[in-house]
Order: structure tokens, then C-alpha cells, then sequence
């Protein structure tokens, strides 16, 4: 089980979280506008990288707030956890 | 072989002993026709298909550890066609024909168990669909019943349908043909026949690269240095965005870990196999005694080999709810594979945008059970050049199309 540390209440076991896949994928700001192909990857298509992924969480057991993390889906290791709306942080 | 006859053997005493050497590990030789990415399941028995049905034996199978350790020998080795859309029924219940004439294929004892399979029902919706997937599994020529709860206690006396408990068993859907197989026994009998055909096994040869010159696929670069090739065939399973990456090809995968786990060795008390969408379990009685249950995946992205113990805890209390039985078991191994899961529970096999680049992904929590059709389907695929029919409806772009085959219902946690 992940030890996941909430930006607002500290780390907390994964149990205590939901999880909401890959951030900073945008709603598209036409959606009419799009092709086949590019509504079938904004709905389709995400990254899965052996390695560093910043993914959503929602603390759903805690104080119910939405975070994004960095976390290395090779180890499992979270690098940083941050808050909606901020840029995602450069891991050395 | 029934229940009934199983019940009188001392449990494992018919397993058999296999020769010392069922294949040679090759050394990569400079080129092959086809190189099929991946020593799991399917990867094996798209070897063996492409060698005995299509003649094409100067074929490599790449495997980056030792060959069907990775999902092949981490799965449940459940076997089935009861899927709800035709699309699925096809490509399974080609499977499933494939799986019981396979001993005799192969040449080699699989220790096929056709016990069948209880999908059960724990709500007036879960009733309505499972009906309604009986219905469509008969249009379809696959076999299916709809049992009342005093017919599943019948088919499997150790479920609980006691009315009291907090979901209780309102009936299921019965697939009789449908069963277990010694999942390793299989990878052996295909690498074993594939071999025999003239197929090399490269073993601890992990693909770090794929060339592609003018929109083709020509080789790939390994850690046992490159290998050219006239076709590649992917079949790297959890690893399937990895590997297509390297040729700049997307998938609308994302991989989890999904565990199983195994009770000691216990005397025989389960006929069949039984699964619950709805309580979140699957369980079998393998051949030597051990309960093999299977769970969910894990929520988050990984491609650790290793899941969180709370999964483990919530299936262990599913499996205590169907079966008060097993109260005093104890769990004697847990493990994890890597499954790529897709957005409508459908596996993609088929082409890419890469000439000459075949992927076979996709398959989720469920792709043991297809092993003997997706390899015959991946094989036609790959020495024509064009879909089998089968696989058609799989191919990566219904998610531009929209026309998805969504089998959430007949898949869901227990594929």
C-alpha cells in the first residue's frame, strides 16, 4: 500500500484515496472543433510511462481535496506532491 | 473430467512429469522474418500458429527474463467464451474450440479441465444483465445457463446462498465447457511444438529500441545487440506502451498490478470455478488442492510487479462471504503481474500505423483464456498482412471510429 502524503493533511495510507489517472490533460478549448482523431485522444489516450507520471489523487477519506503527484510507476516512489493548478514540478 | 471422478484421486497424483529440455534457448541469429516481441502466452502460441498454419518458421520469440514468467505464470488460469457482444464471443469461443482439441494439437498434457464456470448474480441488476448475456451467449453458439440459487448450490455445494447475507446470491450464469488449464504446462506445450517447427526461443533479450525507416518497421535493437526482421509482433502484454513507444506508436493502454494468491494445499471442495463481479472475487481448486483466487486491479498506474495488501484484504473478505468454508484456510502465496488495461475492456490486435508492426495488447486482467485464438487470429494477421476476421473488430482505430466493444459487464474485475 502507498503511503501517499496529502498536501493538506500529511502522508495517509492509499486506502484513504481515489484516484484519478494522468494529470494536466486539459478540456479542449473547441471541442467541436476537433477532428476524429484528436477527440478520440483527449478521450482515449493517456501517457503510461515506466517512470515518472504526474497522476491525480483525490484525498476522498481526508479533507476530499484533489492534488496532483510525481510519482515513478517503475518504483512506486512519489517524488512530490502538489496542489491543482500549479505547474508540474521538474524532478532532478 | 467431472467432479465427481476428481474427488477420488489423491489430489496432484495425475500431474506429469515433463521431459528436461522442451526447447533449445537460441542465440539471436542477425535476422528473422518475424520477430514477435514478448516469450508470454500469446507470443508462444503466435510462434506456433505462424510455423504450423502459415509455413513461417524463421521466426524469433524475444523474451527480456525466461520464457511465460511474466503474466503467464501469474494469472488464474481461468478459461471461458461467455462474453456479451458478438465481437468477443467470436475471437473467445474460437479459443475455447482451439483450447479443447489443444492437448492433442500440442502433442502435450495440459491438464484441461472443462469444470465449468459460475458468473453469480447479487442484485436485480446484476440478474437482469446476466440473463440477458445468457441470452446473447446462445444466439452465438456459446453455451450458457441461468441458474436459480439452489441451482448453483447444486453445480457448487460450498457457496453460501443463505439469504441473510449482505449479497446474497440471487443466481448466476453457468458456462459448462468452460474451465481451468495448467497455465504452465501451455506456455510449454507451445514454446515445446513452436520449437519443434523451427521457431527460436531468446531468452533474457529485452527489445530497448525499434527501427523504423520510411513509416517500417526493419528491426529491433535488444540487449543481445540487433536483430533485423521483416515483421514485428508485439506481444509484451503489461509492457505494450513501452515497446510501441519505441517506434512512436500510442496505445489507449494504462497498466496496473493485479494479484492472485493461493491457500495451501487442501483436499477437494470446489468443482468449478466460481466469480462475482459484484463482491470482487474469482476462485478456482487447482489441480495439486490450492484455492487460486484473483482480485481487481490496483487503482494507480505501476508496472511493480507487486500490489497493495488492502486489495488482498477486500478479496479475502468477497471470498469469505460466497464461501464461510474457507474461514480456515490460510494464504500460502500472493503475487503480482502487470496487466494494460483499455478503455472498453477489449483487447487491440491488429495493425499500426508502422508498416510491417503488429500489436497484440490490451488484453487486461483476461488474456489467458484467449491464448490458443488470439495466437491463431495474430497469426493470420501478421503472415497476411491483413486482420483474421476475428480480430478485425479489435483494431486500434475503433477508438477514432467510436466503435467500441465494451465488455465492462462480461470483463469488469473478473475477466
Amino acid at each position: 500500500m502507498l503511503l501517499i502524503p496529502c498536501p493538506w493533511c500529511g502522508p495517509r495510507d492509499e486506502a484513504e484515496f481515489h484516484y484519478g489517472g494522468q494529470a494536466h490533460v486539459a478540456y479542449p478549448e473547441d471541442p467541436a472543433a476537433l477532428s476524429d482523431e484528436e477527440w478520440a485522444r483527449y478521450l482515449f489516450f493517456r501517457d503510461n510511462p515506466k517512470g515518472l507520471f504526474a497522476e491525480r489523487w483525490s484525498h476522498t477519506a481526508g479533507c476530499r481535496r484533489w492534488f496532483n503527484a510525481v510519482r515513478d510507476t517503475a518504483t512506486n516512489e512519489i517524488h512530490a506532491v502538489y496542489r491543482a493548478g500549479e505547474p508540474r514540478p521538474v524532478i532532478a | 473430467m467431472s467432479p465427481e471422478t476428481q474427488g477420488r484421486r489423491t489430489p496432484g497424483a495425475d500431474l506429469p512429469d515433463h521431459p528436461d529440455r522442451l526447447w533449445r534457448s537460441a542465440e539471436p541469429k542477425r535476422a528473422y522474418d518475424v520477430v514477435i516481441v514478448g516469450g508470454g502466452g500469446h507470443g508462444l502460441a503466435t510462434a506456433y500458429y505462424l510455423a504450423k498454419n502459415h509455413g513461417i518458421t524463421n521466426v524469433a520469440v524475444l523474451e527480456r527474463g525466461w520464457l511465460a514468467g511474466g503474466n503467464m505464470a501469474r494469472n488464474t488460469t481461468i478459461i471461458r467464451s461467455n462474453y456479451l457482444w458478438d465481437e468477443s464471443a467470436g475471437i473467445y469461443e474460437h479459443a475455447l474450440k482451439l483450447w479443447e482439441g489443444l492437448e492433442e494439437d500440442l502433442g502435450y498434457p495440459l491438464l484441461f479441465s472443462q469444470r465449468g464456470v459460475l458468473n453469480l448474480a447479487h442484485s436485480l441488476q446484476d440478474v437482469r444483465d446476466s440473463v440477458r448475456r445468457v441470452n446473447a451467449n446462445r444466439l452465438n453458439g456459446v453455451d450458457a445457463e441461468w441458474l436459480t440459487p439452489e441451482q448453483v448450490k447444486e453445480v457448487c455445494p460450498i457457496v453460501d446462498i443463505s439469504p441473510g447475507v449482505r449479497y446474497p446470491v440471487l443466481g448466476g450464469t453457468y458456462q459448462p465447457r468452460a474451465g481451468i488449464a495448467k497455465h504452465d504446462y501451455v506456455a510449454w506445450g507451445y514454446a515445446k511444438a513452436a520449437a519443434d517447427l523451427g521457431v527460436d526461443m531468446i531468452e533474457h533479450c529485452e527489445v530497448t529500441g525499434l527501427d523504423v525507416r520510411d513509416g517500417r518497421v526493419t528491426g529491433v535493437q535488444t540487449t543481445r545487440g540487433p536483430i533485423a526482421a521483416g515483421k514485428v509482433a508485439l506481444a509484451a502484454a503489461g509492457h505494450s506502451s513501452v515497446v510501441a513507444g519505441y517506434a512512436g506508436v500510442s496505445l489507449p493502454l494504462q497498466s496496473h498490478p493485479l494479484q492472485a494468491l493461493v491457500s495451501e494445499l487442501l483436499e477437494p471442495v470446489h468443482p468449478t470455478v466460481v466469480m462475482s463481479n459484484a463482491v470482487h472475487v474469482y476462485v478456482s481448486q487447482a489441480h495439486k488442492g490450492e484455492l487460486v483466487m484473483g482480485a481487481g486491479i490496483d487503482a494507480a498506474n505501476s508496472y511493480r510487479q507487486r500490489g497493495a495488501f488492502h486489495i488482498i484484504e477486500r478479496q479475502m473478505s468477497a471470498a469469505l462471504e460466497l464461501f464461510p468454508v474457507f474461514a480456515r484456510a490460510h494464504v500460502l502465496r500472493t503475487w503480482g503481474g502487470v496487466v494494460d488495461v483499455t478503455p472498453d475492456a477489449s483487447p487491440v490486435v491488429g495493425l499500426t500505423p508502422v508498416e510491417d508492426l503488429y500489436v497484440n495488447c490490451g488484453w487486461g486482467t483476461g488474456g489467458f483464456k484467449a491464448t490458443p485464438g488470439v495466437g491463431w487470429c495474430y497469426a493470420h494477421t501478421v503472415a497476411t498482412g491483413e486482420p483474421h476476421p476475428l480480430n478485425a473488430p479489435f483494431s486500434l482505430d475503433r477508438f477514432t471510429t467510436g466503435k467500441l466493444v465494451d465488455e465492462h459487464g462480461a470483463a469488469a474485475v473478473a475477466h
